[in-house]
């Protein structure tokens, strides 16, 4: 075990899942590379999606790897950052929307 | 951004025996990453030999007017290597009795030779029909000697490839040098305007894409169509075909890979992406490099590591093809960057 939860070099392993569950493994690969080919969406407008919700996700593979594949792809950095404030937005919506609930809760609560 | 050549900074990369060393140890040493000859052992496809001859790319000398950060030629201003009309002439010679149909003609910037236009126009008199000139745009509008190029250009018929690594300023300069973009964009106009890149014409303007960092290029297919779309929107500029390029970890990409710390993953996604398809069309199979000096190469990127050819011919004054086409194609792990993904070479995609 390292000494971090954390290793940049395991990115390049996440292939061997396959190698304690390879049928499971490869049903998830494929699936996982046909998502993300050309369709009614642009190969590039799901990189984007991809990179807004590495952020939501906090993953830090996903950060890498899609910070690279958007870049591959000619995205800007505004376009970047665009993406990861919708993410955002959407996170702090879903906490603030919420406020409702708890309004409701108040109102219900109180005299 | 640099405004000097490694070379003029006296860098260790410069030093092109550094460079061979640097791609033969590490993690190719300890076998963590396999050499490009085992790969495509694997498959059959050693040693590469030349196919039929089809292009003859002629560096007409290192000088540019640009230092871009990405260079494999290191090229700039402080160049002073730049072909003489004597080796043009041993070009003439060759150029004659080849069968290669097509001259490539490239640099630095090979526009600022000043023997460039006499040597376009005594090719076209010895033959060749279907001229490159790699331009790098800005040369057009840096001096008033240059203003003429497009009509130049358009009289000998030259197919005109140039590079411009994205659709937007910023990320423009930052490779090829302030104000590059604004200059690039008022060429593209020019050459427009004198009929270059306008769909259906025969005046061929094409652009090259190389990622601006250590990253590979995506899809050509995808990355054309943006081009395209921001460029006609924004400037109403119109183009044939964008090639994307690979990076080859040379020269002073490599310095900056390693500097940068991603040279190793650099070429792990060089790996990654090995495509054997590829390797069947790499662009040393049809093309033969010549260099200011009059050396003969398999290719620019072996010019710039001076792997000259595996052959008693080395020079063009000794030119022989049927000699030169009965040769093994020197490779290292550099090579990696034409094989990546759908291929690359200097006329885009390869698989």
């Amino acid at each position: 075990m390292s000494k971090t939860y954390y290793d940049s070099a395991d990115l390049r392993k996440f292939g061997k899942i396959t190698e304690w569950s390879e049928e499971l493994g490869n049903k998830f690969f494929d699936y996982y590379g046909k998502v993300f080919e050309e369709g009614a969406l642009t190969a590039r407008e799901k990189s984007l999606i991809a990179l807004a919700v590495a952020h939501t996700e906090q993953c830090p593979y996903c950060i890498d790897a899609y910070t690279k594949d958007t870049l591959q792809r000619g995205v800007t950095k505004e376009e970047m950052m665009e993406a990861i404030h919708v993410g955002a937005a959407i996170k702090s919506g879903a906490t603030l929307v919420h406020g409702v609930q708890m309004m409701n809760k108040v109102n219900k609560l109180e005299m | 951004m640099a405004t000097k050549s490694l070379k003029a900074r006296n860098n260790d990369i410069a030093n092109t025996s550094r460079q061979m060393e640097i791609l033969s140890s590490g993690i190719f040493e300890t076998g963590e990453l396999p050499t490009f000859a085992a790969k495509i052992k694997e498959t059959g496809q050693f040693p590469l030999r030349p196919k039929k001859l089809e292009i003859l790319q002629i560096n007409l000398g290192y000088m540019c007017n640009q230092v871009c950060e990405h260079c494999h030629v290191d090229a700039g201003p402080d160049r002073k290597e730049i072909m003489t009309v004597e080796t043009m002439n041993q070009c003439l010679e060759v150029i004659k009795k080849t069968e290669a149909h097509t001259l490539d003609l490239t640099g630095g910037a090979p526009e600022m030779n000043p023997n460039f236009r006499w040597f376009v126009e005594e090719a076209s008199k010895a033959g060749i029909k279907d001229f490159i000139v790699r331009s790098n745009l800005t040369i057009i509008r840096a001096n008033k000697k240059y203003y003429d190029l497009p009509e130049f250009f358009k009289k000998h018929n030259v197919h005109v490839v140039s590079s411009m690594p994205h659709w937007t300023r910023g990320k423009t300069d930052k490779q090829r040098g302030k104000g590059v973009f604004d200059l690039s964009i008022k060429a593209l106009q020019e050459l427009n305007a004198v009929g270059y890149g306008i769909p259906g014409s025969d005046l061929k303007l094409d652009l090259v894409y190389n990622p601006s960092g250590a990253f590979l290029p995506g899809d050509q297919q995808a990355l054309e169509n943006d081009f395209k779309k921001a460029l006609k929107e924004d400037f109403d500029i119109d183009f044939h075909s964008l090639f994307a390029i690979t990076n080859l970890p040379i020269s002073r990409f490599l310095d900056y890979l390693i500097a940068s710390d991603n040279y190793e993953d650099y070429m792990h996604s060089l790996l990654d992406a090995y495509n054997p398809a590829a390797v069947e069309n790499v662009m040393c199979t049809n093309t033969l490099s010549v260099s200011w000096d009059g050396w003969l190469f398999d290719c620019d990127f072996n010019q710039m590591l001076n792997l000259k050819v595996a052959s008693k011919v080395k020079h063009i004054k000794d030119y022989n093809e049927e000699l030169l086409q009965d040769r093994n194609i020197i490779i290292n792990q550099h090579c990696y960057g034409c094989t990546a993904g759908a291929g690359s070479s200097c006329q885009g995609v390869v698989a």
